[in-house]
């Protein structure tokens, strides 16, 4: 599936989940479906900026497609993350790089992409274009 | 003084009228910050519709106005705090600047490699890092009177830290992350043998506690408006005439200078000295404002509400499983700090927000507390005069409906 039909599809899920607490529900339950970070990646490195939890986050390119892994220790930061690896996870850094992910705003999350959030969905988003960006001239 | 009555000061705060995410809010968030009551609004309101001008140096009618209303409230907080003299109470723009001001007035003047200065393990942020600059600067020493798991203070370990290389203490009154109300008076009074001025920060006593920094014999305390009703912008530092005139001033500018040559720049006076440029003239009025409206109600019965609040919200939340309070002192004010097994505290701050219910989660700029507690952070309940019992119980009902979702 491409991005936006990844997106497309997360729209409906999302649609479906009538008040804000079965949406976090939904999320907290995809957080436990995230692909998660080998233990040794747990590093300083790969943590994300910006977030009041612990989130990591590793790239891997593979066949030039950049599968993510991660990991948090707040169960609804872990759900956003693992929102994030669902819809950019397994694409080439290109499509990653130049992705609009109109999802966020449709699915309801858009007060999370302010810059002051505590969650770090936004610097989540930077940190995985910056990777993207980066792998590009591997590929 | 009228007596304590619940109902008459909710309505004097138009914000607490408002809903949150569709439900009507809990705001239990004030040791960040303090909702403002309608008087406050009104002068604000007032002082940009009717008398708006700079201080301190017109003839004209509305600059001796607002000159006037803002030493009013110098004059006001003098007497609030019963300082010996209106001169010693320095405006600010807020606690951190306050001990910004100190570290480095009373650093360039007293403080040289090798010497001491001590805080305590509990210190907001800006009660650590100002001084650390300084040492940096300085070659001078940081030391730090360690607490033990329930959030006192060793005060054996403090004594045997004074010493002759000892220059300023500097400690919290009460903690921010915690609720510790320190016993201030021991350790002035512990300083004061040792030849050592001491810094209180009142950030969050001052709206809970009445203070006297005469009978304290505090050498500076500092304070925010913002965590007591008045806008933010505007704090306080109190220094005593001795200390204050032998530091040098803070900033170079207009307001703080007496005759200005290229050659050569003489001072003012206190407390101009200490004031360059320009104030924030509105939120410095308002903290007049907000004074007679504490005033009105009274410190003791503010205490007394706000202690017996504490207590219930203590009792009740100990009955959901899992919970583990974070700052169990022997005497405490306002603070309910705690983590629940298992959960994220920025997971429960979630849930609650959209419950409508206002906590802080994190590290509550104290970082070295959560390292020696070894958490991540913890949720943070905190209290003003008008937090209710149902407040309380509506926070307890959604933090078990967060615990119950996120276990």
């Amino acid at each position: 599936m491409t991005i936006n039909e990844i997106q497309d599809e997360l729209i409906e899920d999302f649609a479906f989940y009538g008040d804000w607490m079965e949406k976090y529900e939904y999320i907290i339950q995809l957080g436990k479906e995230v692909p998660l970070i080998d233990e040794a990646h747990k590093q300083d490195q790969f943590i994300i900026k910006g977030c009041q939890s612990r989130v990591w986050l590793y790239p891997e390119l593979k066949e030039g497609k950049i599968l993510f892994t991660a990991d948090s220790d707040a169960i609804i930061t872990k759900g956003l993350v693992s929102l994030m690896v669902k819809v950019l996870s397994g694409h080439s850094p290109k499509e990653i790089a130049n992705a609009d992910l109109y999802f966020i705003d449709q699915i309801g999350l858009k007060e999370h992409l302010s810059p002051t959030r505590a969650n770090g969905l936004l610097s989540m988003v930077k940190q995985m274009k910056m990777y993207a960006i980066a792998l590009q001239s591997k590929v | 003084m009228k007596n304590f009555d619940i109902n008459n000061i909710r309505a004097d705060f138009p914000l607490l009228k408002r809903e949150v995410n569709g439900k009507p809010l809990v705001y239990l968030d004030n040791g960040a910050t303090t909702q403002k009551p309608q008087v406050v609004i009104d002068a604000l309101v007032n002082y940009y519709t009717d008398m708006n001008a700079n201080v301190h140096r017109g003839v004209h009618y509305l600059s001796q106005i607002s000159t006037d209303a803002f030493e009013v409230t110098r004059q006001k907080v003098q007497s609030f705090i019963n300082a010996e003299h209106d001169y010693e109470i320095i405006i600010t723009k807020g606690t951190t600047d306050s001990i910004n001001l100190v570290a480095q007035c009373f650093g360039q003047a007293f403080i040289d490699k090798d010497d001491e200065i001590i805080i305590s393990a509990m210190e907001h942020h800006s009660n650590i890092v100002p001084w650390q600059m300084l040492c940096d600067a300085k070659g001078a020493v940081l030391k730090v009177i360690p607490m033990n798991d329930h959030g006192d203070l060793d005060m054996e370990a403090y004594k045997a830290l004074l010493s002759a290389k000892t220059k300023i203490v500097s400690v919290t009154y009460v903690s921010n992350s915690l609720g510790t109300i320190n016993p201030i008076e021991e350790i002035i009074a512990l300083a004061h043998s040792n030849n050592t001025p001491v810094l209180v920060d009142a950030a969050q006593a001052v709206q809970h506690i009445a203070l006297d920094v005469q009978k304290l014999d505090a050498d500076f305390l500092v304070f925010s408006g913002h965590k007591m009703y008045a806008p933010t912008g505007v704090g306080v530092l109190y220094g005593k005439e001795k200390w204050l005139n032998a530091m040098p001033p803070y900033q170079g500018g207009g307001d703080m200078i007496k005759d200005v040559t290229f050659e050569k720049t003489t001072y003012n006076e206190l407390p101009f000295k200490f004031e360059a440029g320009t104030p924030n003239i509105e939120a410095g009025i308002c903290l007049a404002h907000a004074i007679d409206y504490i005033n009105e109600i009274g410190l003791d019965a503010i205490q007394k509400y706000e202690d017996d609040l504490l207590a219930y919200a203590t009792a009740e939340i100990l009955k959901i499983e899992g919970v583990r309070i974070i700052g169990t002192a022997n005497k405490k004010s306002s603070v309910l700090s705690f983590i629940v097994d298992g959960i994220h505290p920025y997971d429960i701050g979630v849930i609650l927000d959209k419950l409508g219910i206002a906590v802080r989660t994190g590290h509550h700029c104290a970082q070295p507390v959560m390292a020696q507690f070894e958490i991540p952070g913890t949720v943070r309940a905190s209290l003003a005069m008008y937090n209710t019992k149902e407040d309380i119980d509506t926070f307890i009902k959604g933090l078990q409906r967060a615990v119950t979702m996120l276990k």
